[in-house]
């Protein structure tokens, strides 16, 4: 990328280039490929600037770097500071930016080195590679090209609302990510670590003689010490591979493939193709697997016996993989059982660390603004006045503050600055308490009826759908580009006059809202063209003056409901993204897709204002915490993420799935969450505590909705098997008690009880469900296309 | 895992890498291509890895070649061009070599592009609410769902369908007439097709109503012809229904006047036509079109206008499906053909009647077969040396190899070797896998032996039989270019077998031409269809006449007495056979259906009799080889 952009002069372009390696450092082969997919407009110096590349990247990094240099923001002041903490950690970073001074150099662009060096207050003579140690200073000028290039995008928080008292939070951790301490990106060091040689042919003696082993250990340990087996297998199997021990290494595998647990099945079939050491090269999963270390929680006694057979038996050559590729979370007290185990595992990278789930997060939901309320009596005179809102002030009687204390788990209200209300935002509001009053109670005894929007002929066509929170309008991305929008109640959907005729109006008039309608363009769907392929995200903005979508060409747009026009495209991604959403307050908005990380966005910013890196494989389904102040985003690589939107840090991991994650959705209280894979299952997860909680199994197919009902009585889940479930959530959270041992350790006992939980199933006729809303009211609606 | 670690994905051998690099011109040594082709499995499999992501994100279950090629697209690949289609690619082979490819016919881009024939009416991506609701103990409440898609249909679309079936179902003819000749036209009914494929499968309620019957598959013929219908997996549907008409014992056919035989051809006419020019959506059935048709063939039990029904439709399906199946099966039926046939009991009249019509139709079917035989033969040996004679294979690979060439005659055996082909792909684990074919001499003298002179195609019967073809393409040539020839068919009844008998009655015998069938045009279906079923309908009610009125329609009764209708045999030994009398009819079909040019009126049929050829010996049937031996050279 340096390499591409830094040809076109200007500095500016450079340094938007020099992003990419800061933000990706941990996604070398990214870049590399981004490099090779944008080629086509560079020149013949592409080539070899490529293969320059590792090696300028070869200062490698983790992606601890993600987070300090986006926590650079609200304040840059306190920013600084905060880096200064940190950076001392991490030469690597610095090393970072000595790498792009010599690059820059070596092309003669002075002007940009002079710039650069002067942000990160670096020496003059700092391009010599030995000359300089002074640790702070290199971080700290990564956050200022961060901050140079765009500006606003880091005192973007800052400008939407005051100062943010929450500045001061230091980003403190963010390196358990890769879990490695030097994970270099760079393929050829990567699949060198698997060089060292031993006897191909013995290989299968020592794994057999680990088996044999485990087999004989006292059952409690057997579980335990059983999770071994696949990491090791695993690259063993690489070993062979990459030590050129074709045959060996199909033998192995052909032996002992059968001995791993049925989810990792899919990972086997990868494995399995893959036998030639160039084949490696460019295989992700297979970097994933190696850059990353492989978490297996062990009890202290487990790992003490298998510690000591291993040395007993001189058996180096599994010894040192364990050193090398996995990561052993030791823990004290009882061995987990066999359950426990399955229930956790599953993901790419093993379990979380305990750790990594330990940091506080703010669950409880944000106060709601106070508004006050019209009384019923005037419900009528308050519908004649929409539009007007200012006519209102007079009877009022204020509703909002009756509820809540600040909860403690909330987060403070302005951590993460808002938008104002409008009034037309609070006149929903007011619609929105109205229909409230309305609300059925659900439960067991009171299911939810279910209108189902079917689409019809759209092809196999039909890749996301979402509705508006009020339920009127109905929005569909399909395979051919386009995303379209249907009104589903009478009033249908109409453009904004066209400027000339916006100046014929009156605008003092009362109905200017009304007046600026074009009656002649009323239909009941409009169809917005702009993507150049399949949109797989679609998002309605809280006040349904929007529209995201995002799309397999790498983008995402926004789209205007009041003109149905393109108003922004937001290039970062430059590869599919696979989902997006609006914060529940507006203005920001999450991405992901298929480069691995998770942006969020503002709408009035080309550029993210922070990134969320550490996935190991494709992020399939991105949601916002209903406070705002986190994201949730589920993986190919089978787990899920829970980020600070503040610090961008990661703050909670979940495994236990065994398949891609496609649903996600938050309680309306914050607490819990629930998540859908391919698998068929839909999990619950305590985000206090980080624990899972639950395990709906009933499913057969990929559930690709999830949604809880207003109040968070039911989860109805919606799935490839042309079903909707739903179940008792209630009664799933209430039964929950998180004793101090559970929260400590980490370990649950999950009952199986999907069958109590299940309390109904609607099924379609040949209509896979991808996406379900409750109504205000609590009606549930789910849409899908009839595949005939 | 470990068991199917020998077939884990599906490779590319090294001889294909070989040969495609020579394709490009390059030569390949063996560790080369095998280096390649191993790399190519793999570049294959992490490309339909990926692709398989694209479709999980698109929702889907089924992977598209259109997520094959993002696959490829974001991995910098060339993507694939030219396969976008929804439907399967049928594979092809060639004979040598066992190489199997996919069809690639040129495109005329620019007809396309000025093509102004788009179909249009392609229905709009809409909404549609539907609500439902559990009842307390969270099982579904059955709803009365609507025909839900109807309300999708745009008013004026409703509207037309609603005329037109009216009108098709309708009294009127000549509404009808335009109702039939606009499906058959109009390009804006894409929408519609479900719900005509749906009035259609209705064939089952109207099996009483011939008339109804009738033009519901009129109506299939429009919807077929229609060149803006895509038909797609509704043909299964369209093909079922028309399979009904020419297998069911349909509640029509209880009463003799009913002349269901004509709905009956025309249905298997409909079938060839179909099978004819939507042959790649429909190839897979035809197996299981060959597997029902002889089913119902081999039930004793089933009345015969089924029979009836399986004979015709084997027919239609070309002289292959005739060889494949009616032949091998004919020694076994024709003993209970001969029993019915061979039962003069008035109260038998009315099924030996119609075993007469199934005479005629294994008459016209085992004729066409021969005569198709000599001809694939003959070519074959003509154009490929190598060709196995009389083999499918022989006959694919005809076809193949010999583009130029001007098409094998007919267009029936045309479709037939094209579904041929694909039954020997294709065609594994079907039971008569072990059927291997019978050699034209060796299948001529056993039809000899049982129809005897009637069959009208004539081979050299004496020693000189050879291996090959004993009819030059020249005599075909002949024989097709002959008029219907009463003629040369006196000339040839010469010959009779040693017991027969002259049961020269009636003399509304039809002549048969002997024509090779022209391609079977689905000529106005009121012309003569209509003018045959008139004359039928005549025949069938002289013969009602003698029917004992409460006689349940057993299959192949007990021989009663004989029917006075007939004439009494010259010779007590006669055993059965075609009779030539009104019943023969059963041919008429096959004149009507494939004649374009020679209207049957032209001929006159009724004005030669015809000797009843009689085969065999009573009750054995089975030793047709020996009698055949003589009965070829012993002239009446």
């Amino acid at each position: 990328m340096i390499a591409l952009t830094g040809k076109n002069q200007s500095y500016v372009l450079v340094l938007y280039g020099l992003c990419f390696p800061l933000i990706h450092v941990a996604h070398a082969q990214f870049i590399l490929k981004m490099a090779a997919v944008q080629g086509g407009m560079g020149d013949a110096d592409i080539k070899t600037d490529i293969k320059t590349e590792p090696s300028a990247d070869g200062f490698g990094n983790n992606n601890a770097n993600d987070g300090r240099v986006l926590s650079a923001s609200p304040g840059s002041s306190s920013s600084t500071g905060s880096n200064k903490q940190t950076a001392a950690v991490t030469p690597e970073d610095q090393q970072t930016l000595l790498a792009v001074l010599q690059f820059l150099k070596k092309n003669k662009l002075s002007e940009s080195v002079e710039i650069l060096r002067r942000e990160a207050g670096l020496p003059e003579n700092s391009l010599d590679p030995k000359a300089n140690e002074s640790a702070g200073a290199g971080s700290g000028g990564a956050a200022g090209i961060v901050d140079l290039e765009g500006g606003d995008a880091s005192s973007l928080l800052s400008r939407v609302t005051g100062s943010s008292s929450a500045g001061a939070q230091a980003p403190t951790k963010g390196t358990f990510i890769c879990g490695g301490k030097k994970d270099q990106p760079d393929v050829s060091v990567v699949l060198s670590a698997y060089s060292q040689q031993g006897d191909p042919t013995l290989y299968k003696v020592y794994y057999r003689d680990l088996k044999k082993f485990i087999e004989t250990v006292l059952d409690c340990h057997r579980a335990e010490l059983s999770q071994v087996f696949y990491p090791l297998f695993v690259h063993m199997y690489l070993e062979l591979v990459y030590n050129n021990h074709e045959s060996e290494a199909k033998a192995f595998f052909e032996k002992f493939s059968g001995d791993q647990e049925c989810y990792y099945e899919e990972d086997l079939r990868i494995l399995s193709g893959l036998t030639k050491k160039e084949h490696m090269r460019g295989n992700e999963t297979l970097l994933d697997f190696r850059t990353s270390k492989f978490v297996l929680r062990i009890s202290r006694d487990s790992y003490q016996l298998l510690k000591r057979h291993l040395q007993e038996r001189q058996n180096n050559q599994i010894w040192n993989i364990i050193q090398e590729h996995l990561y052993i979370d030791i823990f004290d007290g009882m061995p987990r059982s066999k359950s426990q185990i399955d229930a956790m595992s599953g993901s790419l990278a093993g379990e979380a660390k305990r750790e990594a789930n330990k940091t506080k997060v703010y669950y409880g939901l944000l106060k709601e603004p106070e508004i006050e309320l019209p009384l019923d009596d005037e419900d009528e005179e308050a519908e004649n006045e929409e539009g007007k809102p200012k006519k209102k002030k007079p009877k009022k009687d204020s509703v909002g503050s009756k509820s809540k204390k600040q909860d403690p788990n909330a987060p403070s209200q302005n951590r993460i600055p808002l938008p104002e209300l409008k009034d037309s935002d609070k006149l929903d509001k007011i619609m929105y308490m109205k229909e409230a009053t309305k609300r059925i109670r659900l439960g067991p005894d009171n299911l939810p009826s279910v209108c189902f929007y079917t689409f019809l002929n759209a092809y196999q066509g039909l890749t996301a759908v979402d509705l508006t929170d009020d339920s009127s309008l109905i929005a569909g991305g399909f395979a051919d580009s386009t995303v379209r929008v249907w009104s589903v109640t009478p009033k249908k959907l109409r453009k904004v006059k066209s400027a000339a005729d916006l100046n014929l109006i009156d605008k003092e008039s009362d109905d200017v809202l009304e007046r600026i309608m074009d009656e002649k363009t009323a239909s009941e769907s409009k169809i917005m063209y702009g993507h150049s392929g399949p949109v797989y995200g679609i998002s309605f903005s809280p006040d349904r003056n929007y529209l995201l979508s995002s799309s397999e060409d790498g983008t995402v747009r926004l789209w205007s409901l009041l003109t149905f026009t393109c108003l922004v495209a937001y290039k970062g991604h430059n590869y599919p993204v696979w989902d997006t959403q609006f914060s529940p307050y507006g203005y920001y908005f999450v991405s992901g897709g298929h480069d691995r990380v998770a942006r969020l966005w503002a709408t009035d910013h080309y550029q993210p204002l922070r990134i969320f890196s550490g996935h190991l494989a494709d992020i399939t389904c991105t949601r916002f915490h209903p406070n705002s102040n986190y994201v949730a985003t589920g993986s190919s690589d089978r787990t899920i993420r829970l980020w600070d939107v503040l610090s961008g840090n990661c703050v909670r991991i979940f495994t236990g799935h065994k398949g891609p994650i496609h649903s996600l959705a938050f309680s309306p209280n914050g607490k819990f969450l629930a998540s859908g894979a391919t698998d068929g299952r839909v999990l619950l997860w305590d985000i206090g505590h980080g624990l899972m909680v639950g395990e709906l199994k009933g499913h057969t197919d990929t559930i690709y909705s999830l949604r809880f009902s207003r109040d968070g009585e039911i989860l109805a889940s919606g799935s490839m098997d042309n079903t909707v479930r739903l179940w008792d959530a209630m009664k799933a959270f209430d039964d929950l008690e998180t004793d101090d041992f559970t929260a400590a350790t980490g370990h649950i006992h999950l009952q199986d009880n999907s069958q109590e939980l299940l309390l109904g199933t609607y099924t379609t006729k040949s209509t896979p469900v991808i996406h379900l809303h409750f109504t205000r009211r609590n009606l549930l609606l789910a849409a899908g296309a009839f595949n005939p | 895992m470990a068991d199917r670690e020998e077939r884990r994905f599906a490779e590319v051998s090294r001889e294909s890498v070989r040969l495609m690099a020579e394709g490009a011109g390059v030569e390949l040594g063996d560790d080369v291509a095998a280096l390649l082709a191993e790399d190519v499995c793999y570049r294959l499999r992490e490309a339909t890895q990926s692709s398989s992501q694209f479709m999980r994100h698109a929702k889907r279950r089924k992977l598209t070649v259109e997520d094959f090629n993002r696959a490829l697209r974001w991995s910098n690949v060339e993507a694939i061009c030219g396969y976008g289609a929804q439907d399967a690619l049928p594979f092809r082979s060639v004979k040598e070599g066992e190489l199997f490819f996919v069809e690639d016919r040129d495109v005329n881009l620019v007809e396309l592009a000025l093509a102004t024939n788009i179909p249009k009416g392609c229905a709009e991506t809409m909404v549609r609410v539907n609500v439902s609701y559990l009842d307390g103990k969270g099982n579904l409440e059955p709803q009365g769902t609507v025909p839900t898609a109807v309300q999708s249909l745009s008013d004026d679309l409703l509207k037309y369908y609603q005329q037109i079936t009216r009108a098709i179902l309708g009294e009127d003819p000549h509404l009808m007439k335009v109702a039939l000749l606009d499906l058959q036209s109009n390009s804006k009914i894409a929408a519609l097709l479900p719900y005509f494929v749906y009035v259609i499968s209705g064939v089952k309620s109207v099996s009483h109503d011939l008339e109804q019957l009738n033009r519901l598959m009129h109506m299939v013929k429009s919807l077929v012809q229609n060149p803006y219908l895509y038909l797609g997996s509704y043909v299964r549907s369209l093909v079922s229904s028309v399979m009904y008409c020419i297998l069911e014992p349909l509640a029509a056919s209880i009463n003799p006047l009913n002349d269901h035989w004509t709905l009956r051809d025309y249905a298997a006419l409909l079938l060839s036509h179909i099978f004819w020019t939507h042959g790649d959506l429909v190839s897979g059935l035809y197996h299981q079109i060959l597997l029902s048709l002889q089913k119902v063939l081999s039930d004793p039990v089933r009345p015969l206008c089924s029979h009836y029904g399986a004979v015709v439709g084997l027919h239609a399906l070309g002289w292959k499906a005739v060889e494949r199946v009616l032949f091998p099966h004919l020694p076994a039926y024709w003993a209970n053909l001969q029993a019915v046939l061979d039962d003069y009991s008035v109260s038998n009249a009315q099924v030996k009647a119609d075993g007469h019509k199934v005479y005629g139709a294994i008459l016209v079917a085992v004729e066409r077969l021969l005569k198709m035989k000599a001809l694939s033969l003959s070519q074959s040996a003509e154009g490929q040396s190598g060709a196995h004679p009389g083999s499918v294979v022989g006959a694919v690979s005809y076809r193949v190899n010999s583009p130029g060439l001007s098409p094998p005659p007919e267009p029936l055996s045309e479709a037939a070797l094209g579904i041929a082909s694909h039954l020997q792909v294709g065609g594994a684990g079907c039971h008569w896998e072990e059927w291997t074919p019978v050699p034209l001499p060796a299948m001529y003298c056993e039809l000899y032996s049982f129809f005897g002179d009637s069959l009208a195609v004539r081979f050299s019967t004496g020693t000189g039989f050879g291996t090959h073809s004993p009819c030059t393409p020249s005599q075909l040539g002949d024989s097709r270019k002959e008029p219907p020839g009463p003629a040369s068919n006196l000339d040839t009844t010469r010959k009779m077998p040693q017991l027969t008998a002259n049961l020269n009655i009636s003399p509304r015998q039809d002549g048969s031409p002997r024509t090779d069938p022209p391609p079977p045009s689905l000529s106005g279906p009121g012309s003569l269809p209509r003018a045959s079923s008139m004359q039928r309908s005549r025949s069938s009610s002289s013969c009602s006449r003698q029917r004992s009125a409460g006689l349940s329609r057993e299959v192949f009764p007990k021989a009663r007495f004989t029917s006075p209708q007939t004439t009494p045999p010259a010779f007590s030994f006669l055993i059965g056979g075609r009779q030539m009398g009104q019943r023969c009819q059963g041919r008429r079909p096959f004149q009507t259906m494939f004649a374009t040019t020679p209207p049957v009126s032209a001929i006159p049929p009724r004005t030669y009799a015809h000797k009843l050829p009689v085969i065999g010996r009573v009750g054995k049937p089975v030793r047709r080889w020996t009698c055949s031996h003589y009965s070829l050279h012993l002239p009446l």
